[in-house]
């Protein structure tokens, strides 16, 4: 039963492969997003900081 | 009435809404793709000329939309930023791109695995594939040209004339399969009325197909929060908000 689904109908090498690159983008995607909004944060920060001892 | 289409155009609120949208569409989405893809893999029924194989239908169908969709988004806002010369527009058209080329990505290449086991190849220079290759194209294009400008205005501005003149390409995949010979097959779901699949295929692919558009909207959140402060860093409410 297990590994009739897993062979999917011989098919097995085109159809996991699919679904994991799936899995990846997805990954990819939050992944990426996070890191440009963290980024974000950090270039506000440090315009924050610059600004801050301009004044000083 | 323009009320709520000037809200759209304040990026205090943009980055208020975008983040308190995100973890429903987070939520949302891991519901539906985890439907889809445990209904679509396990209890969908075996397609009887493609077998297992058209289960990649699942990941496949989804993706090729939302790179359609993605698109058609990144050109109506990049339009918004040209036309209204609101900022916002182009924050979201940036936002906007790396997501559906992503995608786009993902459509080419669930496509020519699927390709290689029904049609012997794993690329054919067919109208279907060969449009969707240069959506992919064009989105690389778009990302290439904002920041290829010193000043990021002009950049934003020639990735939004770039992308508004592209979405003629969306028109041209989608009618494809119609206007030439093609390998690709026609449409399964958007038969009115009649859709090519019966139910029990047909629910789960649906709700892949809801469950990307939700992730797409939560990852574009995130991605437009990222845009705003990027574009904002000097005003007074992002470092309030960065101070929070």
């Amino acid at each position: 039963m297990m590994s009739s689904f897993w062979s999917m109908g011989g098919y097995a090498r085109f159809v996991w492969p699919c679904f994991g690159f799936a899995g990846a983008v997805l990954c990819w995607n939050i992944w990426s997003a996070r890191g440009h909004l963290a980024a974000a944060r950090v270039r506000a920060v440090r315009a924050m900081a610059m600004d801050a001892g301009e004044k000083v | 009435m323009w009320t709520w289409f000037y809200k759209l155009a304040s990026p205090p609120y943009v980055f208020g809404v975008a983040a308190a949208l995100t973890p429903w569409f987070f939520a949302l989405a891991a519901l539906t793709i985890g439907y889809g893809a445990v209904a679509g893999l396990v209890f969908a029924p075996p397609d009887y000329q493609q077998g297992d194989a058209f289960r990649i239908i699942y990941v496949h169908a989804p993706a090729a939309w939302l790179s359609l969709f993605a698109y058609t988004t990144m050109a109506v806002a990049g339009g918004i930023g040209l036309i209204w010369r609101i900022k916002m527009g182009h924050a979201v058209a940036a936002a906007t791109a790396p997501i559906g080329a992503s995608f786009t990505l993902l459509a080419l290449v669930t496509g020519s695995l699927w390709g290689r086991p029904m049609w012997g190849t794993y690329w054919a220079w067919d109208p279907r594939l060969t449009s969707e290759l240069i959506l992919l194209f064009l989105y690389v294009g778009v990302m290439s040209l904002r920041p290829a400008f010193e000043d990021p205005a002009r950049g934003d501005r020639a990735a939004a004339l770039l992308s508004v003149v592209g979405v003629v390409n969306v028109p041209i995949i989608h009618y494809s399969v119609l206007w030439w010979n093609s390998l690709h097959q026609g449409a399964t779901v958007a038969k009115i009325g009649k859709p090519a699949m019966p139910g029990s295929m047909l629910w789960p692919l649906l709700s892949m197909l809801l469950g990307f558009m939700l992730f797409y909207g939560a990852v574009l959140c995130i991605r437009v929060r990222g845009e705003v402060l990027n574009r904002e860093r000097q005003s007074t409410w992002v470092r309030e908000a960065v101070k929070s």
